[in-house]
């Protein structure tokens, strides 16, 4: 996954190079307004950039260059958005299904009862999204996004709407997935220890650019960026020692 | 023969009103959607001329109106002539004619109930469908027109009460032709201008009211139930 973007928005301007893991999890982070969800956005084609590339698992699905912009429904890019977004008016079963209906078989690597079974959704199919609690609301849109066989995931702060509770119920399955099935995961989120027990590499923001990209204990080992990589809750996963 | 107590003229009234109001909301409404999608999604230069002449209808007098469909669609017009040419197809005179006036008169309102529900769908869940794979007509068909059915069952049946009670651009177009396009409230106005039609005019006058309420329980009924249904 290659990410070459440049966008003016507002007061200030997105301009990133990064690569992305291709089959783990790489942490987008960086605080509020620097710009992580617009990225997103682009990458997904929801938003157009004003100049770069993207190229997601050998397929060129924008280039400003060449002019070439992979409207979203052809890019094959699942988007968990966080607010869920579950199709109101339809169950859950339906809104599961409804990007997999569309998907030719022989692209498919993944069905119903796999992602039922690994999201622990089997019990509320049948619910309207009005009637789900908002762990089960963020278990069915990852479903969902899961379901359509994406070449890749993003994954756009999708534990910010919920409480601690609530972050338990579906930070599990999240791991799980990202174990399970092979395909990249672009992971937005400004809350440093969900990066820290999901993803592998890193990308770090600040107002719309990159402070640094890479797999997670490089980054965390350069001194410029170590005011950057703290917070009250974070624990290192795997060395084992607190930080407060 | 009295049926319920309803003469054959005031029978055949109620009979004609139903049958060309039901035509002229099934006929304008996929215009109707149309237009109403433009209007609240597409920006193009010249918007707001075209948004003026959706609504002409609803502030020019009714006469005037009628009589533009009169010589627009008259056996002397140049629509009217071409559709009678190519098609074998004539609207004077007849409940063709007064079912286009009926809808045109009603077309703003209806227009206008799809526009605002349109409006509210969040086009959020419309992007998210699109990241699942669909198309933008497969968007439409799936997402957004779902979404705004409770406005759109609202300004059906408030165009089919609009056209009910369609008055000057029918006279002025169609004239009043009983069983051709004598509505009811041609009728009732036929019967006002008769001496001894005052009781005949009464049952008219009761029966549009009750007709006018049957149509605003059911347009009650439907947004609520739509409603219901989309917030579980």
């Amino acid at each position: 996954m290659e990410i070459e973007l440049k966008r003016k928005q507002g007061d200030f301007t997105v301009d990133v190079v990064f690569q992305g893991d291709p089959s783990g999890v790489t942490g987008l982070f960086g605080p509020s307004g620097s710009g992580k969800t617009s990225i997103v956005s682009m990458v997904a084609g929801l938003l157009k950039p004003d100049a770069g590339h993207v190229v997601v698992g050998g397929r060129l699905l924008y280039d400003s260059v060449r002019r070439i912009n992979l409207s979203p429904e052809k890019r094959r890019i699942g988007y968990v958005f966080q607010d869920g977004r579950l199709l109101p008016h339809l169950t859950v079963k339906s809104n599961l299904t409804y990007g997999m209906n569309r998907t030719p078989l022989e692209r498919r690597y993944v069905n119903l009862g796999q992602v039922v079974e690994l999201l622990g959704i089997g019990h509320i199919l049948e619910r309207r999204p009005a009637k789900l609690s908002g762990g089960e609301k963020q278990r069915v849109a990852i479903g969902r996004a899961l379901l359509a066989s994406p070449a890749l995931l993003l994954m756009d702060e999708p534990l910010a709407s919920l409480d601690g509770n609530r972050k338990n119920e579906v930070l599990p399955f999240i791991m799980r997935l990202s174990r399970e099935f092979s395909i990249p995961i672009l992971y937005v989120t400004h809350a440093l220890d969900e990066i820290i027990n999901l993803a592998n590499r890193m990308v770090l923001l600040e107002n719309g650019r990159v402070l640094g990209s890479g797999p997670i204990k490089e980054l965390m080992d350069r001194p410029d960026l170590k005011g950057y990589l703290r917070n009250e809750t974070y624990r290192f996963a795997s060395s084992g020692h607190a930080l407060t | 023969m009295d049926m319920f107590g309803l003469t054959p003229m005031e029978w055949e009234a109620l009979k004609l009103s139903l049958w060309i109001s039901f035509w002229a909301v099934s006929g304008s409404l996929p215009l109707g959607i149309l237009t109403a999608w433009i209007l609240a999604r597409v920006n193009f230069p010249g918007k707001g001329i075209f948004d003026g002449i959706v609504h002409l209808p609803l502030v020019l007098p009714p006469v005037v109106t009628g009589y533009m469909l009169l010589v627009l669609f008259g056996r002397k017009g140049p629509l009217g002539a071409f559709m009678r040419d190519q098609f074998g197809f004539s609207l004077a005179f007849n409940w063709k004619g007064a079912a286009l006036a009926a809808a045109v008169m009603a077309f703003p309102l209806m227009v206008r109930a799809v526009r605002l529900s349109i409006e509210s769908v969040d086009q959020g869940f419309e992007s998210a469908a699109r990241t699942l794979g669909a198309r933008p007509l497969r968007v439409f068909f799936t997402v957004t027109l779902p979404l705004t059915l409770p406005g759109i069952i609202s300004g059906m049946i408030l165009a089919f009460a609009r056209s009910l009670g369609e008055f000057g651009a029918t006279i002025t177009f169609v004239s009043n032709i009983p069983g051709q396009t004598q509505t009811l409230p041609l009728a009732l106005y036929t019967l006002t201008q008769v001496p001894g039609g005052e009781t005949s005019a009464m049952r008219l006058c009761v029966l549009s009211v009750g007709v006018s309420m049957v149509a605003l329980f059911f347009s009650e009924m439907a947004a609520r139930r739509f409603s219901k249904r989309l917030k579980g």
